[in-house]
């Protein structure tokens, strides 16, 4: 069965490290949703979060081939359940008069905001999981989306569990 | 001790067990060679004729002596010429550490002259590779090339280290050799069940591929197939870690497998997998492969569990240590019914094996016995890749594990003859290596290497001035459309070729001539090279066409009466 994953993966903080593991997707066929990659708590590791969908199969197979990368340290799938999913994205909307008053609820509604607005454009900066996203998306789709990027998914998971195993409280 | 960063390079080499390095110097590595002159009474340098023969040789080195093969190039295309070569090796898992040099720090990044970024073009066909910026990091980075090298599934490194960081100075003290992390010791409760499952079987079968032979693995095995009265095949890697003679070997299965091995494995009901990748090669139509079995899959990289077939029980551990417990484990069986079957497809092979190979002319198959009288149980079999590689593969009769030396995962052609330098230097034994025209077309110059070393290789080219492999695949699938697989035209002397590179050259026409020219090539233990003509129409059989099942298996030939 295709559903999505999210897979945390910890890493050396060294050059060329996210070219190793986004090489390993290509190579061996697997699509990305979204990866983002950031610093950590320690300076000595990163943290590349991927968004994938495919079978549980394809997802342990992925899980064992990133194992396998000399600089990765630790692989999660984060659970749907345990952890706490979070993406941003920027939209930029025809600011339109006949318009206007349903992008300012479908904003208010959605407990996002406005983050730039100009004659002709506004700016909507939204934050939640994915599906809170995509329906926002869908929503003011007809209104005309002239720009939109999107960070992909951070997650972490709920309570005294850590990615990094050296990790206690 | 203050060294330079190519002086500490070479000591490092030295102290990690390296006797013989394979190479070609430039501009990148000019340091890093005359680090080598001056440390030539404590290691040997071997100049090919082209970097794609040192890595092939490094690779043949590391093959038939099971340490880590080591390889030298320069910058941009001394790089680049070793890809082929460190393909090969990281796709039969052969332990290998590649060292280029890179043109200094301050150049890279602007397309200098001879500036490639190696660490990037092998990303996907190495274990792991090194760009060595600083020299407080490049021992360190050396020995820990090593170790990934050697460490579990084994597999090629590289390591790039710009000209600046050779030029520079740094303390450097000697440290011992770096141990090989094993995988981790498979836990109690899969070998129960996989000795459960082995009780409940009634058709074992025993399958083993290249991991046997670089876990050491020959006796293990056989002891299992004693205990539990099972038939052994294996797969092409696998080749040489059991000896052809035991009698419960059946040889190896897949696209030109053993018929009896093929065939016994798909009747099967369990299958005990150690040390294999269930490729595309080896089973054929993946949806159709073993249906009848439950599968036991042994294996020391815990990511070819279920990656290409699905198993009931996956053990990723240290497969020696699995073995020697299971053989504890597992009950004394006893199969007649299982065993008589084996027999009799044993006897079925025999009989279509003398209906395909023929009397009169000279086949592969006289070629490989009659040369098999001059070998050795540890005489190093290297092959190409083609129809030839498939004949020896099937007829050669391998006695010690690491003989047979082959390029299976890649099969990159013009693999042999670097292969068989590096197999003669690492073994100190004569080497065989039978080869094509068409792949020894392909790496010929390293003639110049065997000739400069002396290297005691015996080259047999079954010359059928043809393409086989492809060509058979044409006149199969393709209506005898031979496009670009006659190689009539070249008209290349291969007696003359060994004569101009100061090499005995012996030519082969009639079946009259084999044995005593072949005797002639093997009395002396210098260089020799037989150019001996076999049929342009000898298939390689059986056959099991490509995405195929053993339904479709081919054991004679249709197309011709």
């Amino acid at each position: 069965m295709t559903e999505r994953f999210v897979i945390a993966i910890l890493v050396e903080n060294q050059p060329g490290i996210l070219t190793r593991v986004a090489s390993m997707f290509n190579r061996r066929g697997f699509n990305i949703d979204s990866l983002t990659v950031s610093e950590t708590e320690t300076h000595e590791y990163s943290r590349i979060t991927i968004s994938l969908t495919g079978d549980d199969g394809i997802c342990r197979q992925i899980i064992k081939q990133l194992k396998k990368l000399y600089n990765v340290k630790e692989v999660k799938v984060m659970d749907r359940q345990k952890s706490v999913f979070r993406e941003l994205a920027l939209i930029k909307l025809k600011n339109a008069p006949e318009t206007r008053q349903e992008i300012l609820s479908a904003v208010d509604i959605f407990r996002s905001k406005i983050v730039d607005f100009s004659p002709s454009t506004l700016c909507v900066e939204i934050t939640g999981e994915t599906s809170k996203i995509e329906a926002f998306i869908a929503l003011v789709e007809p209104l005309g989306i002239l720009e939109m990027c999107r960070t992909g998914v951070v997650a972490i998971e709920r309570g005294c569990h850590y990615l990094n195993s050296d990790t206690s409280l | 001790m203050i060294l330079t960063g190519a002086e500490i390079v070479v000591e490092t080499l030295i102290e990690q067990g390296c006797k013989t390095v394979f190479g070609y110097p430039g501009g990148q590595v000019i340091n890093l060679y005359d680090a080598l002159y001056t440390r030539s009474d404590r290691i040997q340098h071997i100049l090919t004729a082209h970097e794609q023969g040192a890595a092939h040789a490094a690779d043949g080195y590391a093959r038939a002596s099971g340490e880590v093969g080591v390889v030298i190039a320069t910058s941009g295309p001394g790089a680049t010429n070793l890809v082929t070569g460190i393909a090969t090796a990281y796709l039969d898992s052969v332990p290998m550490v590649a060292i280029t040099g890179n043109v200094p720090n301050s150049l890279i990044g602007k397309d200098s002259f001879q500036e490639v970024d190696i660490t990037g073009v092998t990303l996907p066909i190495t274990k792991h590779n090194f760009l060595v910026k600083s020299v407080d990091r490049l021992a360190d980075t050396i020995r820990e090339a090593f170790k990934i090298a050697k460490s579990g599934r084994p597999g090629p490194v590289l390591v790039d280290i710009p000209k600046d960081v050779q030029i520079a100075s740094y303390p450097y003290q000697a440290c011992p050799v770096v141990e090989k992390k094993m995988p981790k010791k498979a836990k109690g409760d899969k070998l129960s069940r996989a000795a459960q499952m082995i009780a409940e079987a009634q058709k074992p079968y025993i399958y083993f591929g290249g991991g046997a032979v670089s876990a050491d693995i020959s006796k293990e095995i056989t002891e299992l197939a004693d205990k539990i009265d099972a038939p052994i095949g294996c797969t092409m890697m696998g080749l040489s870690a059991v000896p052809v003679s035991h009698p419960r070997y059946l040889g190896m299965e897949g696209m030109h497998g053993h018929y009896a091995s093929s065939v016994s494995q798909d009747e099967a009901d369990l299958i005990i997998t150690i040390g294999a990748r269930f490729s595309d090669r080896a089973t054929g139509n993946v949806s159709k492969y073993a249906r009848k079995a439950k599968i036991i899959h042994i294996d020391a990289d815990g990511a070819e569990l279920n990656k290409n077939v699905s198993v009931e029980l996956g053990i990723e551990c240290d497969v020696k240590d699995a073995l020697q417990r299971l053989i504890s484990l597992a009950d004394h069986q006893e199969h007649p019914e299982w065993m008589a079957r084996i027999a009799e497809l044993k006897a079925e092979e025999q009989i279509q094996f003398e209906k395909v190979t023929a009397k009169d002319r000279i086949t592969p198959y006289a070629l490989i016995q009659e040369t098999a009288k001059h070998t050795q149980a540890d005489t190093p079999i290297v092959t190409d890749v083609g129809q030839h590689q498939m004949w020896v593969a099937q007829y050669y009769p391998f006695q010690n594990s690491r003989t047979f030396i082959s390029s299976g995962g890649l099969g990159t052609m013009g693999f042999g003859l670097g292969a068989a330098i590096g197999a003669a230097k690492a073994t100190g034994k004569r080497t065989v290596l039978f080869t094509g025209d068409g792949s020894f077309g392909m790496n010929l110059n390293e003639l110049a290497t065997v000739s400069a070393e002396n290297i005691p290789v015996v080259i047999i080219i079954m010359n059928n001035h043809v393409l086989g492999m492809v060509r058979q695949w044409q006149t199969l699938f393709f209506q005898k459309h031979y496009s670009n697989t006659d190689l009539h035209e070249r008209k290349t002397d291969f007696v003359k070729l060994a004569d101009a590179f100061g090499i005995r050259g012996y030519r082969i026409q009639n079946l009259s001539e084999l044995s005593d020219v072949i005797q002639k090539a093997f009395l002396e233990n210098t260089p020799a090279l037989i150019d001996c003509a076999i049929y342009e129409d000898e298939f390689v059989l059986p056959m099991l066409p490509p995405g195929g099942c053993i339904e479709d298996i081919i054991t004679e030939r249709s197309d011709q009466s």
